[in-house]
């Protein structure tokens, strides 16, 4: 055993804190936290980043990486990035919003922001519920879920559909690269950082818009346990929120 | 300062976008709501044209947030609106002020509530003067009455902001936006506008601790500590009250009016001064801080006062408020949607002087 | 040989790590931590069969896995 030749090939990147996480076990904020700290390292974006974080549980990311941060009002972080960006074009603006901020409250900021084509990058974390505030209806909650604001489970007739939030953001003008990433496994983790990295590289080239939404697990909302939730993305939130990339405007030739 | 001597003839809108330009102003952030739309008219060509950016944004909730940002990474930055459009903005006015984020706000104050009309008013005196937002906390505000003071009080707002870290707010009205006056412009000397300040957002560098601008405060102790720290800063703020005291030293009866109606009412005061009537008047120019300690000094020599809003009386209460342990005010209320003339305002200040 | 380690105080016990392992050899211990979390572990027993794959590390949300690998050997060394 040559304990001489062994490499650490898995460890916490230097943008991310070296703290423990206010979130619950099985959490997935804690990864989209890590990809897009991992990023920021292998992007070497560290210095130049202005990060706007949201409202509900990753109110706190402003903890968790080591860059400078505004805290924008509920639903407002686009609209606080498009100042942040206008006012410094050359730094690296994002925001990282859940979905009752981004689908629901901010829902003329995050469109408006895209259909501009504001050079920022936007990191959607879709749990289908509101987390910090003790599990109520996010408009992304699925048909049937049950929440504390919908104790029969959601529906239809009564609370309307869950919105696709990538999918309206990539029929807007202005959005250069919109996708759908999961956080549930080892695959979809990967690849869900190859869409963080490429919305990143269009605002980096000044191309316009990039939009990931991740979905994600909030085992202590849906009253889960860790594994069973993790699972739950697959059986239930894909299949109503199919993975992608929706729009990439390198594969269609640009935007004016 | 170095004063230009060439005049030009514009409108207070127009006035309160020069002077953001001469302050350094580098974004604007609009919507269109009137009397005030010649503010973002004007700023979506002058701004660029200036090496800044401009945006339209798809709500006053939004521009008060771009502004937030902009004023988050140092950058001197403004938006403008009118009453129903500025009750949008407070959600943004109280993070800024929670959060310590410089940044200037302009009310071009119309007749409400609701929609109201698009006439000149006062009812935001109160939205104005405490706050306007949720939570505990105040901003400066700063009410020109003629043209030439809407440009000079524009340069004065940005300075403030940046000096204090604060949002400051521009109190006017539909007469002061839409009349055109001579001014004269002027360019501030030693701006500071290069950003890089100790706690602005521009990149956390490796020789200095990440910048985190914020208004959530979950520790014990955390939010208390906070506003006790806003707390010695609006005391502070006492220093730097002013206001406008016309023929008050032998006056018997001082008129306390703020922004347009000062202005006519200091028509009516000359009117009776030329009668031999002893009638003067106290405007304040900072509405936040409030000029307490000079009309208290007036009320100290048995002065009598007749306060004269365009609301249903707001400011008067700060005036009863200054004057409290020597003195009362009278109050005569001009209803929006109507421009009073200097002659319908000499009934109530007869009256008054008279101790009708 | 590869090896992980998990840094205990971090782990919150959400297990996902051991669904994501390709040799299965991430368990619960029955040991908890400060926060009274039960820790996962690789038994001792198993420690050689780790491939250094860092699935379990990627997987994890709370950054608590760190993973060692020792390049192989070619073949005839």
């Amino acid at each position: 055993m040559s304990e001489m030749n062994e490499k650490l090939v898995f460890d916490r990147p230097k943008s991310v804190i070296d703290r423990a996480t206010h979130y619950c076990p099985g959490c997935h904020h804690g990864v989209a936290h890590r990809l897009v700290g991992e990023l920021l390292d292998e992007m070497d974006l560290a210095e130049k980043v202005i990060l706007t974080t949201s409202i509900g549980c990753s109110v706190f990311l402003y903890n968790y990486l080591n860059v400078d941060a505004v805290e924008a009002p509920h639903g407002r972080a686009p609209a606080v990035a498009t100042g942040i960006k206008r006012a410094r074009p050359e730094h690296f603006v994002f925001t990282y919003q859940g979905d009752g901020d981004l689908a629901s409250i901010g829902m003329a900021e995050i469109i408006h922001a895209a259909n501009r084509g504001e050079k920022i990058s936007v990191i959607f974390v879709n749990n289908t519920v509101y987390g910090m505030t003790g599990g109520q209806m996010a408009p992304t909650t699925l048909i049937g879920q049950t929440t504390t604001t919908t104790p029969a489970g959601r529906c239809m007739t009564h609370e309307g559909a869950p919105i696709r939030m990538t999918e309206i953001i990539a029929s807007l003008g202005g959005v250069a690269y919109a996708a759908r990433g999961s956080l549930d496994n080892v695959k979809n983790i990967r690849k869900a950082k190859k869409y963080i990295k490429k919305a990143f590289e269009f605002q980096l080239s000044g191309t316009g818009f990039g939009f990931v939404e991740l979905l994600s697990a909030c085992p202590t909302n849906w009253k889960m346990t860790p594994l069973a939730a993790n699972e739950r993305i697959q059986k239930e939130m894909i299949p109503y929120f199919p993975l992608g990339v929706f729009k990439d405007v390198s594969e269609e030739g640009g935007i004016c | 300062m170095t004063k230009q001597a060439e005049r030009i003839f514009v409108k207070g809108n127009e006035a309160i976008a020069r002077g953001a330009l001469a302050a350094k102003c580098k974004c604007f952030f609009g919507y269109p709501i009137t009397p005030q739309n010649d503010i973002p008219e004007f700023m979506s060509s002058a701004i660029i044209k200036a090496g800044g950016d401009f945006v339209q944004a798809e709500s006053e909730i939004a521009a008060a947030n771009m502004l937030l940002g902009a004023g988050a990474a140092g950058v001197r930055a403004m938006t403008s609106s009118s009453s129903p459009g500025v009750s949008l903005k407070q959600e943004a006015i109280s993070y800024m002020a929670g959060s310590e984020i410089p940044a200037v706000v302009v009310n071009m104050n119309r007749g409400g509530p609701g929609l109201g009309d698009i006439g000149p008013a006062q009812g935001d005196y109160y939205q104005s003067t405490r706050g306007g937002g949720h939570g505990d906390y105040r901003h400066f505000t700063l009410g020109p009455a003629t043209v030439q003071e809407a440009y000079d009080l524009t340069i004065r707002a940005f300075d403030i902001a940046f000096r204090h870290r604060t949002p400051v707010l521009i109190l006017g009205d539909a007469i002061l936006g839409q009349m055109k006056e001579p001014i004269v412009p002027w360019e501030p000397e030693n701006i500071d506008d290069e950003p890089g300040r100790d706690w602005c957002l521009d990149g956390k560098t490796p020789d200095r601790e990440k910048r985190l601008l914020k208004s959530l405060f979950l520790q014990e102790g955390e939010l208390a500590g906070q506003n006790k720290h806003l707390q010695a800063k609006y005391d502070a703020w006492e220093e730097l009250t002013e206001c406008e005291q016309f023929e008050t030293e032998d006056a018997e009866l001082v008129i306390c009016a703020y922004g347009s109606i000062a202005r006519i009412a200091k028509s009516a005061v000359r009117k009776f001064r030329s009668q031999g009537k002893k009638v003067g008047l106290f405007r304040p120019i900072t509405l936040y801080p409030f000029p307490s300690k000079e009309l208290k000094a007036l009320a100290e020599q048995g002065k009598r006062f007749l306060t004269i809003e365009q609301n249903l009386g707001q400011m008067l209460d700060d005036v009863r408020l200054a004057i409290r342990t020597v003195a009362d005010s009278d109050f005569y209320a001009i209803y929006p949607g109507n421009l009073p003339t200097p002659d319908e305002l000499e009934e109530p200040i007869l009256n008054s002087l008279e101790g009708k | 040989m590869s090896r992980i380690v998990v840094q205990e105080d971090r782990c919150k016990g959400c297990l996902l790590c051991t669904t994501v392992c390709p040799v299965d050899i991430i368990v619960q211990s029955d040991r908890f931590n400060a926060s009274g979390y039960k820790v996962a572990e690789v038994p001792e027993a198993d420690a050689d069969k780790c491939t250094g794959c860092a699935s379990c590390a990627t997987i994890c949300p709370d950054v608590a896995i760190k993973v060692y690998k020792t390049p192989k050997k070619k073949k005839g060394e």
